[in-house]
């Protein structure tokens, strides 16, 4: 279900193709990274640390060189020294000597599931055998799982080069506290102190993966001539070649990567983890190294989205404005800094016109794998907080919670915590869509049923994006562009490039080329690739259009500004030709046309959502049904509906699943109990209804068709919609996740319910 | 994963020899769904693999009203549940096996298996228990017979010995008037090990109102599947009124010795065993009434 204006103004955007790489997708045929056979090709396995927090005092390999099909072995040894090198990767900047000892840990392991060294061998199972063989000399250390454990003075330090950055002050004791922001504005004491009605709750929330199905996987070939070549299932394949050359300290130019079609990255595959490792290991071997993760390393060894604590303050007047926010956010960053507080502190207000607010945020080291972004990192946890707050204070000031979000909505003009004064943006919108839907007309019957409702931020990214074309002389348009394809953005690129010409999608042939094969392209993360890749395709038509122009007034001889172009057609005193037609003729008129663009648009498309759900809770074993759930949006522009419903759906499903039942569940000695999907419960078809969408389109005035970003928006309020469901359904509020059966029951016996 | 030896056997003593010969380290193959996992995962490791699909007996699957069911122990789920009238016969059986993964699973797996890898979270266990089955077992001293109430001794162990193998299940006749329900809980719908079970047999006198006799299991509420005998003791003779399903919960509760783990809480596993025992009594009698759920 949705509401678009498909077809009113476009005659490509807002319709539904068979996107481009549909058949190979459905047949089995695309290639992913694990499927690459490469001839001479070995495999190569990981040795990962059994200890959450270790002292490696000495790795031994020589038992595991001597074994029989062993090929090569790499450790710490192998990796240059990038003591205090910080990288730009495009989308933040790195210190390198944390992401080299994140993909060979040096001194210490500071996690299970930290790799310590890799072996290639003739096939897999010599490997893992070859692994056993090797001596590692660990002197365990304590281990602080528990942020909150982790900031107190006198916990077990990870790193004892890290000092807290407050402000652009460090302190002068090494600490687990990396950064502190902080973000005010107005007085808040003073209205504080003014408001008629104050709630405040602390909330926490477990670590949770991405869950992407494809597991992580590397191929590298460095040859004989020194020049590296990988092939890995990355987001982003200049900032996967920047990292490997930057950890090996080769030039970008000697290291081609090869993007394979990708089963999921949700902000997970942006840091290399074995594309370094393979690389090491195929120039010791010669030959190619092929290594591929197993699930437990996947969520043992990679990058979960920070658990959390929270505390949040809102006051409001009688009248139902609110006057005053105060938010505290601790995430755990993970065994490196670097986690995803900044924008968790920039979104946790975000939705709301606060005159007066003040936020502090905490990155925070724990012995845990180091974190990664998810699918707008760091503002899901925000969002619990603050959206339950509200949902609670709506209540005690008896207001509709529709109304009372609307009241208080971030519009036009509206300046966030962190500074910035939004554009024309569609949070009203997505609430008014709300309060017309058919869901929310529809009264909910039945006991222990409940409706909730929350709403959500993301920024939605810019950056750079790279693309060309070549026109054929059948009247197709060949597209190379950079961005790997994640959620169907060969379609909504190539639509974009369509309706410049005039031509139908499917006479565009998009190509995801190698590093070599495009200009740089920054990472399919940030909801970036159809706002910003599309803009470049919206370029190369304009450019493809010009020079087609001129050849028109070549054919005609006539000037080139006396010719017009009207959809697919070229006309010019009283000539007429097609796209298509003119293609065959460039032969005659002075050879191929190639379009080209590069861009680098700023700032945010603002992406707001709002979600709705009904749930049914079992009073006797608390298990939470989600009986029915629609996702509002604002999209700005829709360009494929069928994939940004898809993308609505899918991140309401992944809240759900953060919502209910998903955690790394640890041990007292911070190992991971539940690292497989039998365990670490994501939800299943079986588990949600059908995800109902609306599309509100409230054009982005930044973007030529108007677009925003989608894919991020729509995990963000899950959570808190859920848990103001339970709330209806049960009289109980929940401040903590997941809000799983055990935990719930909990809080419905504690309460009396 | 190591290199391993691969072995079919034909007949029940050709099995009982080649893993008498290796001991820990021979393992029986049936359909492989835990064996496999373990083997791939360094939980287990082997040097020789036994196939026992290919050995009749361990592949029968007998029924008779007035004889009852011999279920060979490398039969996979899916035979029971598609045998209706096996299904009618034990439902609580039936039950399990339909919910023991998915389809593809179903068609591997077997509940001897099930029975074998001895996991205290298994679903067939307390079924098996409630229907008061019998592990007919062959071994390098001969045959010999244990309730599977007896069977299991700790968390993926059981009483089999140096060669020993599980040939088959036997259950009694289904009495008049009786029934069978199994349920367990998982956080999910499908494709999930239980939090807690709960397995229960029931059989009432002809006018359908009093218990005569019961048996209610647990699955995951200790060391090991549980034969909850405070329960079904309780239960003998009482009224078939949800008051009685009640009491029998709270005694289920403090027969449960339950661990909080990744999967659950201990008091919230204790609270679930009386839940579920309520809940798999309730269905029980209904079906000895002779409603079909």
């Amino acid at each position: 279900m949705s509401s678009t204006t498909e077809g009113t103004k476009y005659k490509v955007i807002g319709t539904r193709p068979v996107r481009h790489d549909g058949a190979d997708k459905v047949t089995g045929r695309a290639v992913y990274g694990a499927d690459l056979r490469l001839s001479g090709m070995v495999r190569g396995r990981i040795l990962r640390s059994p200890h959450a927090h270790a002292r490696i005092k000495s790795i031994d390999t020589s038992a595991a060189e001597q074994l029989p099909g062993v090929l090569a072995v790499a450790t710490r040894n192998d990796l240059p020294n990038l003591k205090d090198k910080i990288a730009n990767l495009g989308e933040g900047a790195v210190n390198l000597a944390h992401l080299s000892a994140n993909v060979l840990a040096h001194d210490k392991a500071l996690y299970k599931g930290h790799a310590v060294a890799a072996v290639a061998a003739i096939n897999n199972h010599v490997a893992e055998e070859a692994l056993a063989l090797i001596k590692v000399d660990y002197e365990p250390l304590p281990a602080v799982m528990d942020l909150t454990e982790a900031m107190r003075d006198g916990a077990p330090l990870l790193h004892d080069d890290v000092h807290t950055n407050s402000m652009g002050k460090k302190s002068e004791k090494p600490s687990n506290i990396s950064t502190h922001i902080h973000f005010e504005t107005g007085d808040v004491d003073d209205a504080f102190a003014k408001a008629d009605v104050i709630v405040e709750r602390e909330f926490r929330t477990a670590s949770v993966h991405q869950g992407y199905i494809e597991p992580h996987v590397a191929t590298a070939l460095w040859n004989a001539d020194g020049h590296l070549t990988v092939w890995c299932a990355t987001q982003g394949s200049f900032t996967a070649r920047q990292q490997t050359s930057e950890l090996l300290q080769i030039p970008v130019s000697r290291v081609t990567v090869v993007p394979c079609e990708i089963g999921g990255g949700f902000g997970g595959k942006i840091a290399v983890y074995l594309e370094p490792v393979a690389a090491i290991l195929s120039r010791k071997c010669g030959r190619p190294v092929q290594l591929v993760m197993n699930r437990d390393e996947v969520f043992e060894g990679t990058g979960p989205t920070p658990g959390s604590a929270t505390r949040v303050k809102l006051g409001a007047t009688n009248d139902g404005k609110l006057v005053a926010g105060e938010a505290w956010l601790a995430y755990d960053a993970g065994a490196f800094p670097g986690g995803m507080i900044g924008p968790g502190c920039m979104c946790v207000f975000s939705c709301y016109e606060f005159p007066n607010a003040r936020v502090d945020g905490y990155d925070v080291l724990v012995n845990k794998p180091k974190t990664q972004a998810y699918r707008a990192p760091g503002a899901t946890q925000a969002a619990f907080a603050c959206e339950t707050v509200i949902d609670e204070l709506a209540e005690r000031l008896g207001v509709d919670p529709i109304e009372f979000r609307l009241n208080n909505a971030a519009k036009e003009g509206t300046r966030r915590v962190d500074g910035p004064v939004y554009p024309r943006v569609g949070l009203v919108e997505t609430l008014e869509a709300a309060r017309n839907s058919e869901h929310w007309k529809t009264p909910l019957e039945g006991p222990h049923r409940g409706r909730g409702i929350a709403s959500g931020y993301w920024f939605n990214i810019g950056l750079k994006s790279s693309a060309a074309a070549n026109v054929n002389p059948d009247g197709t348009v060949s597209l190379i562009e950079g961005s790997t394809d994640i959620g169907g953005t060969r379609a909504s690129i190539a639509m974009q490039l369509a309706e410049t010409l005039g031509i139908r999608a499917e006479d565009v042939k998009p190509r995801v080329a190698d590093t070599d094969g495009v200009g740089y392209t920054d990472v399919t993360g940030g909801s970036r690739v159809t706002f910003a890749t599309g803009m470049a395709a919206h370029e190369v038509g304009l450019d493809i259009q010009r020079q087609m122009t001129e050849r028109a007034a070549a054919l005609w001889e006539c000037d080139v500004e006396s010719v017009e172009v009207e959809g697919n057609t070229y006309k010019a005193n009283g000539n007429s030709i097609t796209f298509a037609e003119l293609a065959g003729k460039l032969g005659q008129t002075g050879g191929p046309v190639v379009g080209r663009a590069a861009v680098d648009p700023q700032g945010s498309s603002h992406g707001f959502g709002t979600h709705l759900v009904d749930v049914e809770v079992d009073p006797d074993t608390a298990k939470v049904t989600i009986l029915r759930y629609t996702a509002i949006q604002d999209v700005g522009t829709a360009i494929h509906p069928a994939y940004v419903e898809g993308q609505m759906q899918g991140g309401a499903v992944q809240g759900i699943g953060w919502a209910l039942n998903e955690e790394y569940f640890f041990d007292d000695q911070g190992h991971m109990q539940n690292a497989s999907y039998l365990d670490y419960r994501m939800p299943t078809s079986l588990d949600v209804p059908m995800i109902d969408t609306i599309i509100v389109e409230v054009p982005n005035p930044a973007h030529p068709f108007g677009v925003r970003g989608v894919g991020e928006t729509p995990i963000i309020a899950p959570p808190a919609a859920i848990a103001n469901a339970i709330h209806g359904a049960t009289g109980v509020r929940m401040h903590e996740l997941p809000m799983s059966p055990p935990r719930l029951w909990a809080q419905m016996n504690k309460n009396g319910s | 994963m190591k290199d391993f030896e691969f072995q079919t056997a034909t007949t029940v003593d050709e099995a009982v020899s080649l893993l008498a010969a290796r001991g820990e380290r021979a393992k029986v193959l049936t359909g492989g769904t835990d064996l496999l996992v373990q083997l791939r995962e360094g939980m287990r490791e082997a040097d020789m693999i036994v196939d026992v699909k290919k050995i009749d007996e361990l592949m029968q699957l007998a029924y008779a009203a007035d004889k009852g069911l011999t279920l060979g122990a490398a039969v996979p789920c899916y035979r029971i549940y598609g045998n209706s009238e096996i299904a009618a016969a034990y439902p609580a059986l039936a039950d399990s096996a339909r919910i023991i993964g998915g389809w593809q699973i179903q068609s591997r797996a077997s509940v001897g298996g099930n029975l074998c890898n001895s996991s205290p979270a298994a679903d067939t266990i307390p079924s098996l228990i409630a229907l008061d089955a019998v592990c007919h077992l062959a071994g390098p001293q001969g045959r010999r017979t244990v309730p599977v109430a007896e069977f299991c001794t700790a968390p993926g162990k059981n009483v089999l010995g140096r060669g020993e193998i599980l040939a088959t299940l036997v259950f009694p006749a289904p009495a008049d008037n009786s029934g069978s329900a199994y349920l367990r809980f998982i956080p999910r719908n499908e494709m999930d090990i239980a939090v807690a079970g709960a397995g229960s047999w029931v059989r009432l006198n002809a006018a359908g109102d009093t218990i005569e006799a019961a048996r209610v299991a647990l699955a995951a509420v200790a060391p090991k599947p549980l034969a909850a005998t405070s329960v079904s003791e309780f239960l003998a003779g009482r009224p078939a009124v949800e008051q009685t399903y009640e009491e029998a919960a709270e005694l289920a509760k403090n027969a449960a010795t339950p661990i909080s783990d990744k999967r659950g809480t201990a008091d919230y596993r204790r609270h679930l065993a009386g839940v579920l025992t309520r809940r798999t009594l309730a269905i029980a009698v209904a079906r000895a009434r002779g409603q079909q759920l």
